[in-house]
């Protein structure tokens, strides 16, 4: 298991967003996280990250504990996050803001030859090298988020409802990507609103409600779940 | 050198050194009211400097920086006046104390989530306590000011900082190159480039693993430090303090207007913005005592007249487009300008 989750508490204040959850990830798997809108997937990804910190639980990446640890020590042990809402520098160019990304100590030696893998796993990034970062489209900016983690070199990645606000087709694309990127042998874990399509995409998920996880297996065994397709895809009875 | 020249266009180059040189030479052709015109000007230019770090680097919105002028200002002259401590000496713990008020403002907003507007309201709020301080430290005079021993100086005295105003220029002239050339350095270390993910996108620096906390506070505590020895200029040049004009929010406006008018977060702005702002003040000024008008508050009329149109036409400051103008190209002094 390269990320192990346990008992995880979270609070903001008094209000509890996290309930005891555990989860488990493993060496090169797609972990999806499904979920509504509230329902402490972000606060999940957010804990993991270092960002905030839990009141309870354990997390463990790699067998070493991270609990509480914060955000700039966690991404230099490997964890890589693409944040909600596409956080590029708007006014660098794609150049830049890939360099931006290679700037934890683990990632600075092997700049060049790391830039050169994300412009080809992304062509589009390669042509609009000189471009500032803000005058492209969501969907490319989104492409960029995803190069500049990846410029980190970190073993697990994790997306924070990547598909917000991008047009279907690029959805589509998007999440071709992120199998990409699962395939050449990064962990990912993400974390999305659009169940049916994450939990296709997925080896395992997990799905969340209120702080809790209250159901986990296959993305095929999820996806034919009656509550999920109930709750989440708008079928059943 | 070279480092310092390295990709800066050579046509910058030669605009700077004939700038620089002007600036070495003005002393021998301006009369005194000129000298005081230009000694303002730099000052305005090094505070700006030292503020924009804070903001235009960071952008952490200080709007309290009066707090490190007068902190500098009162400790080196309480240092000089008590106990006849050369201000070069003094100005060691007055940086020292400046830095570490920095960074108690800057720990408990950073540590706590404190950002934005609430972050500039924090520094307010500390600039004004040490107003209302200072009104009641009798030590140092209270509200009733403190007064450095002013005479007729027939020699420059360096080690005390006693003299002329021609020395003075001199002394501001190359603590505004020394800053200069500092942030120019900054601006291309690591430290220059996590300021700007900082700046451009909190969240995103995070995600990216710059230690956010740690780099907003060095930005803050050089910034005060940096601050204060202006403050020490200040005292000395001026000769007497009064908390309610030293600390008063107005200070704080006054050495903010430079850059923002110049170009927040560009190397040129503080300098370009100083030189707009109190040039046209004094011509202003000077204008309208030959008419024979007396407006009092004419200045600060002035002021908001220059901000409102540089917001509403020059959102970027002066800089950026004059450095367009001026055929600097952007390629190799982007970031900083």
């Amino acid at each position: 298991m390269i990320l192990e989750i346990k008992e995880l508490d979270l609070y903001y204040g008094d209000a509890q967003a996290l309930d005891r959850v555990s989860l488990e990830v493993g060496q090169g798997e797609l972990v999806a996280i499904v979920g509504a809108n509230g329902a402490g997937k972000s606060s999940l990804i957010r804990t993991i990250a270092g960002i905030e910190r839990p009141r309870g639980g354990s997390i463990r990446f790699k067998g070493g504990d991270i609990t509480g640890k914060p955000s700039y020590v966690v991404c230099n042990l490997g964890i890589g996050q693409v944040a909600e809402g596409r956080q590029i520098f708007p006014t660098l160019t794609v150049q830049e803001n890939l360099e931006m990304g290679a700037l934890l100590p683990r990632a600075r030696e092997k700049l060049s030859s790391e830039m050169e893998r994300v412009y080809s796993l992304f062509p589009r990034l390669a042509e609009r090298r000189e471009q500032f970062a803000g005058t492209m489209s969501g969907g490319e900016q989104q492409m960029l988020a995803i190069g500049r983690c990846l410029m980190g070199q970190p073993e697990l990645i994790m997306f924070d409802e990547p598909s917000l606000g991008l047009a279907p087709a690029l959805v589509q694309e998007l999440f071709q990507t992120i199998r990409k990127v699962n395939e050449a042998g990064l962990t990912v874990l993400l974390v999305e609103q659009n169940v049916a399509m994450s939990l296709k995409l997925a080896n395992r998920g997990y799905v969340i409600e209120n702080g809790r996880i209250v159901l986990s297996g296959s993305g095929e065994k999820l996806l034919h779940d009656d509550g999920v397709r109930q709750a989440y895809l708008g079928v059943g009875h | 050198m070279k480092f310092l020249l390295d990709g800066v266009p050579r046509s910058a180059l030669v605009l700077l050194a004939l700038f620089f040189a002007g600036l070495l030479f003005a002393p021998m052709v301006a009369n005194d009211y000129v000298l005081v015109v230009l000694v303002t000007i730099l000052y305005f230019a090094y505070a700006g400097q030292c503020w924009n770090i804070m903001m235009g680097f960071a952008g952490q919105l200080s709007l309290g920086h009066a707090l490190y002028i007068g902190l500098g200002a009162y400790i080196t002259a309480a240092l000089y006046v008590k106990f006849g401590v050369s201000p070069w000496i003094g100005l060691f713990p007055a940086l020292a104390i400046s830095g570490a008020v920095g960074a108690l403002i800057g720990f408990l907003a950073f540590r706590f989530g404190v950002s934005g507007v609430y972050f500039a309201i924090l520094t307010i709020a500390f600039a004004e306590f040490a107003r209302i301080g200072f009104d009641h430290f009798t030590w140092v005079g209270g509200a009733g000011g403190f007064f450095l021993p002013v005479a007729n100086y027939t020699q420059n005295d360096f080690f005390n900082l006693r003299g002329s105003q021609r020395m003075f220029y001199y002394i501001l002239l190359a603590m505004t190159v020394a800053v200069f050339i500092l942030c120019h350095l900054l601006l291309r270390s690591r430290a220059g480039y996590y300021w700007l993910a900082i700046r451009e996108s909190p969240e995103a620096a995070e995600a990216l693993g710059i230690n956010i906390f740690r780099y907003k506070m060095y930005a803050v505590v050089l910034s005060a430090a940096l601050t204060a020895l202006g403050g020490v200029f200040f005292a000395f040049f001026y000769n007497n303090l009064f908390p309610e004009q030293v600390f008063h929010i107005s200070r704080s406006i006054e050495i903010i207007l430079g850059p923002i008018i110049g170009g927040i977060g560009t190397l040129f702005g503080p300098i370009v913005g100083a030189f707009l702002l109190t040039g046209l003040a004094e011509s202003l000024r000077e204008v309208m005592l030959r008419l024979g008008v007396d407006l009092p508050g004419v200045k600060q009329v002035f002021y908001g007249f220059c901000l409102l149109v540089v917001v509403m036409f020059l959102p970027d400051g002066v800089w950026p487009p004059l450095k367009k103008k001026l055929g600097l190209d952007r390629d190799t002094e982007r970031k900083e300008g």
